[in-house]
C-alpha cells in the first residue's frame, strides 16, 4: 500500500467515523440493551439481572396451549397489522396522487416547495391537541353528525366515527401521508421529461405511461415512504390509543402497559419481538426494490 | 411556579456570566470575588416535587414560598410515570407526592425514605383515616384493597417491611385524601343513578368509561360484579387469579357488547369525555367533575349505595435527600400541615389530612358545605376564585363522614398484579 492509498483510507475512516460512533452509541448500545433486558427476570418493582426467558414465555402466553383459539399476542399483532396496511394502502395512494401533482403539475420551483410545506402542517399541533379537535369533528355531538343528522341522511348519530378503527386510520393517514409525498416527490422530479414525452410520441395513454414509466421510476421514492410509514405505525401506541379510545391493542401499547406495570424485562422481550415483526417486512418490501442501487 | 422557577434560574445564570465574564476581564475580578459569597449566601431553599398534577397548584407553591422561602420545582407526571421515576431515577427528585397503593412497589425498592413522626408537628392530629381506619367519630370504614393504614409504618428507618403497630417511621406523611365514585351526566340520563351495576348497564351502550389504569379499572369492574350479585368478593383490591379471570370475564363481555366508549388516563381527557357528551357514566375524580360542571355543564359525583373507591396520598423523600435539603423537606410538609394548603385542598372537593388546622383556614360556610354537607349559605368559590355552586347547593354525597364513612374499597397493587397486566393486555386485544 502506498503512502497515498493509505492516507486516502484513512481520511475515509476519518469520515465514516463521526456517523459510525453516533450509530453505534444511540442505536447499537441501547438496542444490544434491550436485547439483554428481554432475557432478564423480575419483581414487583425491578429488575433482577439473572437470565431469564420469562419476558418471552409471557408474552407468547397461551399462543401454543390455547389453540385454535388465538392468544393475546396473535390477536394483537393481527389488528397491528392490519392497520398498518390499511394506513399504508391510503398514504399510498393518497400520498402518490400528491406528489404526482406536486411534481407533474405544479410548474413553478417555488410553488412546489411551498406546497410541499403545506404538507407539513399537520405536524405543527401536538398529538394532544388534535385529539381534542377531533372530537368536535367526529364526535356525537360533532360538526360531521350535526351535519348528517341535520340533512337527515341518519336518524341518529353515527358512532364509529370516533374512538374506532376508522378514527386511527383517518388520523394515522392525516400525520404519515407526508412521509410517502416527500420519498415519492423526489423520485419524480428526477424523472427526465424526455421520458415521458417518448412514451405519448409511442401512442401511450395516460395510464399507459403511469404504469410503465412513471411507476416502476418511483419505486425506490414507494419503498422509502412505505419503510417509513409502516415502521411508525407498527410501534405507535399514541395515536391508536387517543383515536381508538384506549380500546384497540396494538403492539406498541402492550410495551407500554408493561412499562406501566415497571415490568421491563416483559417490555423489552415484546419491543424485540416487534422489531423482529417489522425488519421482516421491510425485508420483504426491499426484495421489491433495491434501494441502494436505486439511489 | 415555572415563571419563578425560571426567574431564579436566569438570576442565577446571569450572575454566573457576570463572574465568568469578570474573571476574563481583569477589571472587573474584584466584583466576581465580592459577588461570589453573596451568590452563595442567597441560595434559594429549592425542592423537586415529584408528583401528579392533581396536587400541584401554582398557588401552593407561590403561598408556600411566600411564608417558608422554600421554592417548589414541581415535576410533573402521570400515576404510573410518578412510580416509574422513582424506580429509576430515584436521585431526580427530593420530595414525593404519590399513593399510598404504590408503596408496595416503591417502599422494596429502597429508593424512598421514611419520614420521622417525631418531627411532623400535626402528626398527633392527623385524621384517624389514616391511623386507625375509622372516622373522627369512631366509625369504621372499609379497608379492601392498600388501605393506608396497612402501609403507613415501616418497622425501621432502613426498614423494607410495614409494621402492623404505630412506629417513628413513617412511609407517606399524609395529606390528601378522597373517594371516589362514578361521574353522571344527569341532564342525559334522565333519572335517577344509585348503583355501581349502572356502570354495564346495557341502556349506557357506548356512553360508558373506565380508569386506563389496570389496577383502578378492575376494581372499578369489581365494584359492579358484587352490585349485580354475581360474586362476592373477599378483598377486592387484592383478587386470586380466579377472581381476576371472573372480572376480566365481564369486563371483555361489556368491551364486546360496545358498552365502552373510551378508557380515559389523563384528567383532562376524562373531563372531555364527560363535556361532550361521548359518555355519561364513568369512573371519575372530584375536581374534574367540577370542571364540567364550571363549564356550565350539569355533571354529578353521584354517591352510590355500594359505596366509593378511595384513595389516598401523602409525602416522603427521595433517598438522595440529607443535610439540609432534609430539613426543608420537614419544614415544607409541616408548612404543608398547617392549614392553609389543607383549605385549599377541601374546597377542591378534597379532604385534608389535618382536618383542625384546615379548619382554622375556611370560612365557616365553606367548612359546612364541604364538610358538614350542609346547604351553602352563600356562593361557593374554587380556590382559584371561579364560582362553583350558588347559595342553597348541597354537595354531592353530603358530609365528611357520610362520604368517608361509605368508602368500600381502597385503590390498590394486588399480589397477583404480574397475572391482572397480562389479563388487561388480553381484555384489550379482545
Amino acid at each position: 500500500m502506498t503512502p497515498s492509498t493509505l492516507t486516502r483510507h484513512m481520511t475515509a475512516w476519518a469520515q465514516a467515523t463521526p456517523m459510525a460512533a453516533v450509530f453505534f452509541f444511540f442505536f447499537i448500545v441501547p438496542l444490544a440493551l434491550v436485547v439483554m433486558v428481554s432475557f432478564w427476570d423480575y419483581n414487583d418493582y425491578e429488575m433482577i439481572p439473572t437470565f431469564s426467558g420469562r419476558g418471552y414465555t409471557e408474552t407468547f402466553e397461551g399462543c401454543l396451549t390455547r389453540l385454535p383459539e388465538m392468544c393475546t399476542m396473535f390477536k394483537t399483532y393481527t389488528k397491528t397489522v392490519k392497520l398498518a396496511a390499511m394506513v399504508w394502502v391510503l398514504t399510498l395512494v393518497i400520498g402518490f396522487t400528491v406528489a404526482y401533482f406536486l411534481a407533474f403539475h405544479v410548474r413553478s420551483k417555488t410553488w412546489q416547495i411551498a406546497l410541499s410545506l403545506v404538507c407539513t402542517i399537520p405536524f405543527w399541533t401536538s398529538n394532544v391537541i388534535r385529539m381534542i379537535a377531533w372530537i368536535p369533528l367526529l364526535g356525537r355531538n360533532g360538526l360531521i353528525n350535526q351535519g348528517l343528522t341535520g340533512v337527515g341522511l341518519v336518524d341518529r348519530p353515527v358512532e364509529w366515527l370516533l374512538f374506532s378503527e376508522f378514527s386511527v386510520v383517518l388520523a394515522l393517514v392525516h400525520l404519515f401521508t407526508f412521509f410517502m409525498v416527500i420519498p415519492i416527490f423526489n423520485s419524480m422530479i428526477r424523472i427526465d421529461h424526455a421520458l415521458i414525452e417518448a412514451a405519448r410520441d409511442a401512442g401511450a395513454t395516460g395510464w399507459q405511461t403511469l404504469r410503465h414509466v412513471v411507476i416502476p421510476l418511483c419505486k425506490p421514492g414507494i419503498v422509502i415512504g412505505s419503510i417509513f410509514v409502516i415502521t411508525i405505525v407498527m410501534g405507535d401506541f399514541v395515536t391508536v390509543g387517543v383515536m381508538g379510545g384506549q380500546q384497540i391493542a396494538s403492539a406498541g401499547k402492550v410495551v407500554q402497559t408493561h412499562l406501566d406495570a415497571l415490568q421491563f424485562p416483559v417490555a423489552a422481550a415484546n419491543a424485540v419481538v416487534l422489531l423482529g415483526v417489522t425488519l421482516v417486512i421491510i425485508a420483504a418490501l426491499s426484495r421489491l426494490v433495491d434501494v441502494r442501487k436505486e439511489l | 411556579m415555572t415563571d419563578e422557577t425560571n426567574k431564579s434560574t436566569g438570576l442565577s445564570r446571569r450572575t454566573l456570566l457576570k463572574g465568568a465574564a469578570s474573571v476574563a476581564g481583569v477589571a472587573a475580578g474584584s466584583g466576581a470575588i465580592t459577588g461570589f459569597p453573596y451568590v452563595k449566601s442567597a441560595e434559594p431553599k429549592v425542592l423537586r416535587y415529584l408528583g401528579t398534577a392533581v396536587n400541584e397548584g401554582d398557588d401552593i407553591a407561590k403561598k408556600c414560598f411566600e411564608d417558608t422561602g422554600i421554592k417548589l420545582e414541581y415535576i410533573t407526571a402521570t400515576t404510573d410515570d410518578v412510580s416509574k421515576r422513582v424506580i429509576t431515577q430515584p436521585n431526580s427528585f427530593d420530595v414525593l407526592d404519590t399513593e399510598y397503593f404504590s408503596l408496595k412497589k416503591l417502599v422494596p425498592s429502597g429508593n424512598i425514605l421514611p419520614l420521622d413522626a417525631k418531627k411532623i408537628k400535626e402528626f398527633d392530629n392527623i385524621t384517624p383515616v389514616f391511623t386507625k381506619g375509622q372516622l373522627p367519630n369512631g366509625k369504621k370504614i372499609g379497608d379492601q384493597g392498600t388501605a393506608p393504614w396497612k402501609v403507613l409504618y415501616l418497622e425501621g428507618k432502613d426498614s423494607k417491611t410495614f409494621s402492623k403497630t404505630p412506629t417513628d417511621f413513617v412511609t407517606l406523611i399524609p395529606t390528601v385524601y378522597n373517594a371516589d365514585t362514578l361521574g353522571t351526566r344527569p341532564d342525559l340520563i334522565k333519572r335517577p343513578i344509585s348503583s355501581w351495576a349502572e356502570l354495564l348497564n346495557p341502556e349506557f351502550k357506548g356512553k360508558a368509561s373506565i380508569l386506563n389504569i389496570p389496577s383502578i379499572g378492575i376494581m372499578d369492574a369489581a365494584m359492579v360484579v358484587e352490585a349485580t350479585g354475581q360474586y362476592k368478593y373477599a378483598d377486592k383490591g387484592n383478587m386470586t387469579r380466579a377472581e381476576i379471570d371472573l372480572t376480566m370475564k365481564i369486563l371483555t363481555e361489556a368491551k364486546k357488547a360496545g358498552q365502552f366508549r373510551a378508557f380515559w388516563k389523563d384528567f383532562n381527557e376524562s373531563v372531555n369525555l364527560m363535556a361532550s357528551g361521548e359518555t355519561v357514566i364513568q369512573s371519575m375524580w372530584s375536581p374534574a367533575v367540577t370542571k364540567v360542571r364550571s363549564m356550565g355543564i350539569p355533571c354529578i359525583f353521584q354517591p352510590l349505595k355500594e359505596g366509593y373507591r378511595s384513595w389516598a396520598s401523602g409525602f416522603c423523600v427521595s433517598k438522595a435527600v440529607s443535610g439540609a435539603k432534609s430539613e426543608w423537606a420537614y419544614e415544607f410538609v409541616n408548612w404543608f400541615l398547617s392549614g392553609w394548603a389543607g383549605a385549599y385542598l377541601n374546597r377542591q372537593g378534597y379532604y385534608s389530612a389535618v382536618l383542625s388546622t384546615a379548619k382554622a383556614n375556611m370560612e365557616a360556610y365553606e367548612w359546612a358545605y364541604w364538610m358538614e354537607g350542609k346547604p351553602a349559605e352563600k356562593d361557593i368559590k374554587s380556590p382559584t376564585g371561579a364560582l362553583l355552586e350558588k347559595a342553597g347547593a348541597v354537595r354531592d354525597g353530603g358530609s365528611y363522614d357520610d362520604r368517608m364513612g361509605n368508602v368500600a374499597c381502597w385503590n390498590a397493587v394486588m399480589d397477583e398484579n404480574d397475572y391482572m397486566v397480562r389479563k388487561w393486555n388480553e381484555f384489550i386485544a379482545s
